[in-house]
């Protein structure tokens, strides 16, 4: 690892101050960072932590009704206290093993946009808005294919807002030696339609499988699920081939909307 | 260089780090507690495994910086002072829970992490906790033996060896 300088503000204000400086970098739960730094992939010149900062970590209820979550809230306290929205406390505490999940945070998930990650899937499928320092941001606009989202330079995610579905299930394909997703669905049933997000599946990264929206919008059950999308533009590699992952997003989706119908 | 501070088995420890420097660093060079182990220093194995405010944690995956101020447990910390192992490392010997011993420090530590917040998990508990702990050894058999019976149930539930 190059050195760089510390950092840990106790305000948003603070930390977006001190990102300000140049080649700075926020830092998560680190568990992902580190190892890139590890790697010599990022030289930040300074290394911001939002992990002193009270008024980016824990779970509300907003008064529209979704789900709040601070941007630095570890995933184990996602899985505990996102009771409200069973499916997405499931899937927090299905992220890699309990050590990885005290320090990783739901922010730095997003931030990062791994393509086999299990938040951004949760994120598209419910709609959510992600909160920043200066702007707020619609899911459908936020993820911009691998490791690419809306984020700016030293914008720090402060909170995501999920609106809370009527039914919802994420099915995750372990790839047991990374403990991320193969392949990951995740399916949500609002009022007003279905949103099903597809996550380690595409080389764009997570997306929503449209057609199965369709489908399902119109009758919620595993047989409506259409077969299985084209392997065009799938990820490939040692862990399965494009087809297999076409083929395990349809089963996947149907084992979803069984487990949430 | 920033000064930190922070209790590690109960005692107040200072030092001057780098940022770069991580815990693991930290206690096994500058504190020299070197039973917390590195395996792998990618978060894969849970080798360094140590409890940073009762929260089992990679240590080889969190900056020295970080847990400024934090109070740290280590394998260090399990035994009583004079040696006696706590419950959890006699049930590891009793039951063969290591060969090697290379990954015992973090599946003790991880162990006593899972039962202070489930002191009766099952079999198939204990294993999902397990999942970033990796032994080349003992086949996990042993060790899931050893945590059953640290948490005072019947071994013999468990499938034969
Ligand atoms: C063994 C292992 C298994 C894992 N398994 C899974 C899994 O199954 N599913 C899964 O989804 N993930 C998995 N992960 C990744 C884990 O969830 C990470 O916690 C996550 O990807 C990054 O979060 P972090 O808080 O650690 O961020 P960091 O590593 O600190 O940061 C990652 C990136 O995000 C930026 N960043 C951090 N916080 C913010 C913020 N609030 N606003 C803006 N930018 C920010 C950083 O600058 C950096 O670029 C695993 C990781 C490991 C080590
Ligand atoms: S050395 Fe830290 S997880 Fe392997
Ligand atoms: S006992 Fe050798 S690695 Fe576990």
């Amino acid at each position: 690892m190059y050195n760089f300088d510390f950092e840990k503000p106790s305000t948003v204000a603070d930390a977006v101050a001190a990102l300000g400086q140049e080649d700075a970098q926020a830092l998560g739960g680190g568990q992902t960072l580190i190892p890139t730094l590890k790697q010599r992939l990022a030289s930040p010149s300074k290394l911001v932590s939002l992990k002193g900062i009270p008024e980016m970590v824990g779970i509300c209820r907003g008064d529209d009704g979704a789900l709040c979550i601070g941007g630095a809230t570890p995933h184990v306290q996602v899985a505990a206290e996102a009771g409200d929205y069973p499916a997405l406390a499931a899937l927090a505490s299905h992220i890699g093993d309990p050590a990885v999940r005290n320090r990783g945070t739901i922010g730095g998930s997003l931030a990062n946009n791994d393509p086999a990650a299990c938040y951004p899937a949760a994120a598209l499928a419910s709609g959510a808005t992600i909160k920043t320092n200066s702007r707020e941001i619609a899911a459908d606009d936020y993820f911009q294919g691998m490791f690419t989202t809306a984020l700016e330079e030293g914008e720090i995610i402060t909170e995501v807002r999920f609106p809370v579905p009527e039914k919802a299930n994420y099915q995750k394909f372990v790839q047991p030696a990374s403990r991320f997703a193969l392949t990951g669905v995740f399916v949500a049933k609002y009022a007003d339609g279905v949103r099903v997000a597809v996550t380690g599946a595409s080389e764009e990264g997570v997306f929503r499988w449209t057609e199965a929206e369709a489908a399902l919008s119109s009758n919620f059950s595993a047989d409506a699920v259409p077969s299985a999308p084209s392997a065009d533009g799938m990820i490939g590699d040692i862990h399965g081939t494009p087809e297999y992952r076409a083929h395990l997003i349809a089963v996947l989706t149907k084992r979803a909307v069984a487990a949430a119908a | 260089m920033p000064d930190i501070k922070m209790k590690v088995n109960g005692v107040e420890r200072s030092g001057s780090v780098e940022g770069r420097d991580l815990l693991s660093s930290f206690l096994r060079d500058d504190l020299g507690l070197t039973g917390t182990h590195v395996g792998c220093d990618t978060s894969q194995c849970g080798a360094c495994v140590v409890h940073v405010d009762g929260e089992a944690v990679k240590s080889c995956t969190m900056l020295a910086a970080e847990a400024d101020g934090a109070e740290i447990v280590t394998i260090e910390g399990m035994a009583a002072p004079d040696g006696t192992l706590n419950t959890i490392q006699q049930a590891f010997q009793d039951h063969h829970g290591l060969q090697c011993g290379f990954c015992t420090p973090g599946m003790v530590m991880s162990a006593s992490a899972l039962l202070k917040e489930n002191p009766k998990p099952t079999e198939a508990e204990i294993r999902a906790y397990l999942e970033g702990n990796i032994c080349r050894c003992t086949g996990y058999h042993n060790i899931v033996k050893a945590i059953m019976a640290a948490s005072g149930q019947d071994v013999g539930a468990i499938a034969a060896e």
